[in-house]
């Protein structure tokens, strides 16, 4: 019975029947493909994209140039410089993130103990040529300005697991 | 010697040699950056020569020059289709050298996603055979189910790929609250209606069967002596599976059978992994099921870093915050070799510690390179063709291969 069932199927192309069949519905069923840049998926609070330099609403810098960032960096990605600004306060002279270097594990945003350098929500940062991205002290906190709602955000929702 | 001896008229009855062809480093079907130098005769393989070592980032010498936590994220990018797997094994090698608790919540997590990195693997891995020996849809499907992999390795560390989520003493953060409600649902619904239609296409498809039935038999000798493990070695017969014989974390607790293969050809390989990823499915339902409260971290604060809200109001933690973002911690000297089961076979990592904050030696073993080794008694005999079959079917990545 299994051999002339097998037959059969043998000589009715019965797989590829079943095949086509199943293909079709799939025809009518709703894409599983987005339209890109208009159209994209969700991300978590814990994304790990650009960088960026975060202030104090006040408008006060974040960073206190501990250089722990730079310290647990894998990548050794990250060059800081300080010196004591006029009012006493330590701050960064230089902050610069090698953005080709940077293998995006979190660390730095995992060590900063005041929340300044953060791993932003944007993944759209590809350049035209390799030297745009050699990322400075100012490009990053125009990033921090940019993207601050966000980041706020992100950090709020991700704060009871942190 | 002159070329116009070379071309001069023949009789017609001289024997022509096999000639050697290239198959890469560029060839789609390579499965990266590999060079197979193919001596043919017509269209049949006569000897196959793989040539390694076009991604060759040092590793393992990297390594040594960083802190145990700084090396992690480069396992990530050993195997990138199973990363979570690679951490997997150093960080229980590093566990097993500072003698460190691990959480019952964070053994439970790191198994549901080792599963998670499985399925991610097997899927990518199915889907490029499937793709090597002529079918288009199923790896469409195939794909869908590892977006949402992606999708939830991204909730839970961060990032799609490079998770960098496994820390020595547990897991980096606990899991969002609905993440483990949704990774339910999807593997109720959405991953067996995606995987089983996908499978439905082929595994009875005559022209699959053609392609792979009967080619490259490994004999259970065979795959014993050329060093294989994981789906390959449990293609060729043998229940060799070290999550079974070595339980690492909870994975004495989960109930799972060892699919093997009863001929060892390509077509059995491809269906261990098939039923591998039911497997998998399996384990991740017991593990969401049983999955504890509690910590996900070891409270050690001489290995593990303190919680934020911790960190900001004692000076204590906060010493210990810098100190382990620094200098790191250091590991007793002693050496040790831990092995997982990874998606593709024995994964291992072998320390050295003298003592310091940072490994005096790591060895990676890999998978791929001790299966890729066999690649030239396996083709040999079968056509020119085959081959992209039996590569499909050994699972070979090359950031772990050439480390």
């Amino acid at each position: 019975m299994t051999t002339i069932a097998h037959l059969i199927k043998t000589f009715t192309l019965w797989e590829f029947v079943k095949a086509h069949w199943l293909t079709l519905q799939y025809f009518f069923k709703p894409k599983a493909t987005i339209n890109y840049p208009f159209e994209k998926n969700p991300l978590s609070p814990r994304f790990r994209g650009e960088h960026a330099l975060r202030r104090y609403p006040n408008g006060e810098e974040r960073c206190i140039a501990c250089k722990l960032c730079e310290a647990v960096c894998p990548a050794l990605a990250i060059t800081i410089e300080s010196e004591p600004r006029e009012d006493g306060s330590r701050r960064t002279t230089r902050y610069d993130i090698d953005m080709t270097k940077c293998i995006y594990c979190g660390f730095c945003q995992e060590a900063c103990p005041v929340d300044a350098i953060v791993e932003g929500p944007n993944l759209e940062f590809a350049t035209e040529t390799r030297e745009e991205l050699f990322y400075d002290k100012a490009k990053l906190l125009d990033n921090g300005a940019k993207w601050e709602r966000a980041i706020a955000a992100n950090l709020a929702a991700d704060a009871p697991y942190r | 010697m002159s070329m116009q001896q070379d071309l001069a008229p023949t009789t017609g009855d001289e024997v022509i040699q096999n000639y050697t062809i290239n198959f890469g480093p560029q060839h789609p079907a390579a499965h990266g950056v590999l060079r197979l130098v193919m001596e043919l005769d017509g269209e049949i393989v006569e000897r196959l020569d793989p040539h390694i070592g076009l991604l060759h980032r040092g590793t393992e010498k990297l390594i040594e020059y960083k802190t145990y936590l700084q090396a992690l994220p480069y396992f990530d990018r050993l195997d990138y289709a199973s990363p979570m797997a690679m951490e997997h094994s150093y960080v229980l090698a590093v566990e097993k050298l500072l003698d460190l608790e691990v959480p019952i919540r964070a053994q439970y997590l790191r198994v549901l996603f080792a599963e998670l990195t499985r399925i991610k693997n097997h899927t990518l891995n199915i889907a490029h055979h499937i793709i090597d020996v002529g079918a288009m849809t199923p790896p469409l499907w195939l794909y869908e189910i590892r977006e949402d992999c992606m999708a939830f390795y991204e909730r839970a560390s961060g990032a799609r790929m490079h998770a960098a989520w496994f820390r020595p003493g547990g897991v980096h953060q606990d899991v969002p609250l609905k993440l483990l409600t949704d990774i339910a649902e999807w593997l109720d619904d959405r991953m067996p209606r995606l995987f089983e239609d996908a499978m439905s296409l082929v595994v009875d498809n005559r022209i699959f069967k053609q392609r792979n039935v009967d080619i490259a038999i490994v004999s259970k000798e065979d795959a014993i002596k050329w060093g294989f493990s994981g789906p390959m070695i449990r293609g060729a017969g043998i229940p060799w599976d070290i999550r079974k014989s070595q339980p690492y974390d909870v994975y004495a607790k989960m109930d799972f059978d060892i699919p093997v293969g009863t001929r060892g050809d390509c077509y059995d390989r491809f269906m261990v992994r098939v039923e591998e990823v039911r497997q998998s499915v399996r384990i991740m339902k017991q593990c969401l099921q049983q999955m504890p409260e509690g910590p996900v971290c070891s409270d050690d604060r001489k290995v593990s870093p303190p919680k934020r809200a911790e960190m900001k109001q004692s000076m204590e933690a906060l010493i210990h915050h810098f100190k382990l973002y620094t200098e790191g911690f250091k590991v007793p000297a002693g050496s040790v070799y831990v092995a997982t089961e990874s998606p593709k076979g024995e994964f291992g990592v072998y320390l050295v510690s003298d003592g310091t904050n940072k490994p005096y030696r790591c060895k990676i073993r890999p998978t791929a390179f001790s299966h890729l080794q066999a690649m030239d008694f396996m083709s040999r005999g079968h056509m020119l063709a085959d081959t992209t079959a039996i590569l499909g079917a050994l699972d070979i990545v090359f950031g772990e291969c050439d480390r």
